[in-house]
């Protein structure tokens, strides 16, 4: 037999690169902020939406540019969708915060700076998470979710 | 392993004939411990002498007969009480009688068929060993040496590569391909992992070596995966287009040859993971089953003629053939 004493160890042939696939802007590109949080309504029926603008070049989302204004219990309502019709395991949100929604606290309760921000940065981290799942991107209630002017709570729940 | 009890008057144990020359290797116990034992091969002639040591000389010994046995068995280590002999040899050393002074008897088991390689895994155990008994009425004086057995081969006449696509539908395709499907213990694997479409954001990519043990039969089948190794191939994000090497030397693992359905009671088998993982901690991943064997070492010209017709027994080579030619030439020359 004329197998060799030393294996042969050189790399196996391999297409040369597209310079424009090296050097191009890369597939994947998917971004979402959840940002200036603003207070709708009067006194106890306040409550806060946030903007979340999506900026991708992946082909499944119809609006490479998209930006609608959503609230917590939407956010909910998203995740709620996707544990019933996907099967991935969707990551947590942040807290509901019910003790904020006590009276006589003595700071601004649901609407405190501090805890918008802290609420924010969490719905910001949820949604990236979510959006960027090959799984979930076939859920209609993610795309309506991020590129429709509201959620239609009656919609038909599908794949795209 | 000895048993002594208290109150023997005798001592007994196994000394090989070869054991200046013959080679040991490091064999890991079930506790997990390695300690080193004799090497034989397939068809090997194991032959030695057994020392039955009287602890009061001239005290008489009174026995039922002198026995000594070569036993290849597998245990399963949830059904302790069955063993499973696949050889069982016997040779009478002595008839009922007595023993007035210490006594050395010598044995030998002739081109011994050794068919499976020594293991010792998670949920079994394939040993093989020499077992002298010096058998009397209350209890037995025993003394058991285990030995190891390795399986040879020779470089397997097919040996295609392994190349596939595989992905998620417009999100990740990629090809992969492995140099070989059956690797030896101490060679290389050489492949790569070509991109045609990267859609998701990938962190860094892996390929894990999977051991995975296979025990029963029926409704009561146990699997054990072990992850032996893992190896990073790729740190950050590829694109459409790249390719990324792969270079895994065998030889730093603890592996064994692939073991298909031994004696019908178990399989070793061994797979190679290519995992991806993405920003977000989420794994895509890719098993594929590779075989191992182990190769016999270089043919010198001095080797035993004995070792030479266990180095070919699996598949014949023109090396083999000569070398056998060789030490047949030297033996009667």
């Amino acid at each position: 037999m004329s197998e060799p004493a030393v294996a042969d160890t050189r790399r196996l042939n391999s297409k040369p690169q597209d310079l424009t696939d090296a050097y191009g802007p890369p597939s994947n590109f998917l971004e979402i902020d959840v940002y200036d949080p603003q207070i709708v309504g009067v006194g106890r029926n306040r409550y806060t939406t946030y903007e979340v603008r999506m900026k991708t070049n992946l082909p499944i989302f119809k609006l490479k540019d998209s930006c609608v204004r959503r609230r917590y219990s939407d956010f909910e309502w998203l995740k709620n969708e996707l544990e019933r019709d996907s099967k991935i395991v969707v990551p947590p949100l942040p807290g509901k915060a019910l003790k904020r929604q006590l009276p006589f606290r003595g700071d601004e309760g649901l609407f405190e700076e501090s805890f918008l921000e802290e609420r924010r940065a969490g719905l910001e981290q949820f949604i990236n998470r979510i959006a960027g799942h090959p799984l979930a991107q076939n859920e209609r209630c993610l795309h309506m979710f991020l590129q429709e002017e509201s959620i239609d709570r009656n919609y038909i729940p599908g794949k795209v | 392993m000895s048993f002594f009890s208290f109150g023997q008057s005798a001592e007994i144990d196994v000394v090989l004939n070869d054991a200046e020359t013959r080679k040991k290797v490091e064999h890991k116990s079930e506790d997990g411990k390695k300690d080193k034992y004799f090497l034989f091969y397939d068809g090997e002639t194991v032959s030695g002498k057994v020392n039955v040591t009287l602890k009061n000389p001239g005290k008489r010994l009174e026995h039922q007969g002198i026995k000594i046995e070569f036993v290849g068995q597998i245990e399963l280590y949830y059904d302790r009480g069955n063993h499973h002999e696949f050889v069982s040899l016997v040779k009478d050393l002595a008839r009922p009688g007595e023993i007035t002074q210490s006594q050395t008897f010598d044995f030998e088991f002739t081109h011994v068929e050794k068919p499976y390689e020594s293991y010792t895994g998670q949920n079994v155990k394939l040993r093989y060993f020499l077992r002298a008994t010096v058998i009397r009425r209350l209890n037995d004086v025993v003394k058991e040496m285990d030995i190891v057995v390795h399986t040879l081969s020779t470089y397997p006449e097919l040996n295609s590569s392994i190349k596939m696509e595989v992905g998620i539908e417009d999100c990740l395709h990629i090809e992969f391909e492995y140099n070989k499907s059956k690797y030896h213990l101490k060679d290389v694997i050489v492949g790569k992992i070509y991109f045609l479409l990267v859609r998701i954001k990938i962190k860094h990519m892996e390929i894990d070596i999977i051991k995975r043990e296979t025990t029963g039969t029926g409704p009561s089948v146990y699997h054990e995966n072990d992850t032996i190794a893992k190896y990073e191939i790729m740190d950050g994000a590829p694109v459409r287009g790249e390719s990324i090497p792969i270079r895994l030397f065998l030889a730093g693992y603890d592996l064994t040859p692939t073991m298909r359905d031994i004696n019908k009671k178990f399989s070793v088998r061994y797979y190679l993971n290519l995992v991806l993982i993405d920003e977000e901690e989420r794994r895509y991943f890719k098993q594929q089953e590779i075989t191992l064997w182990r190769k016999g070492d270089v043919v010198r010209k001095s080797m035993s003629h004995q070792a030479a017709i266990a180095s070919q027994r699996f598949e014949g080579s023109a090396a083999s053939e000569s070398a056998l030619e060789q030490a047949a030439k030297e033996e009667s020359g």
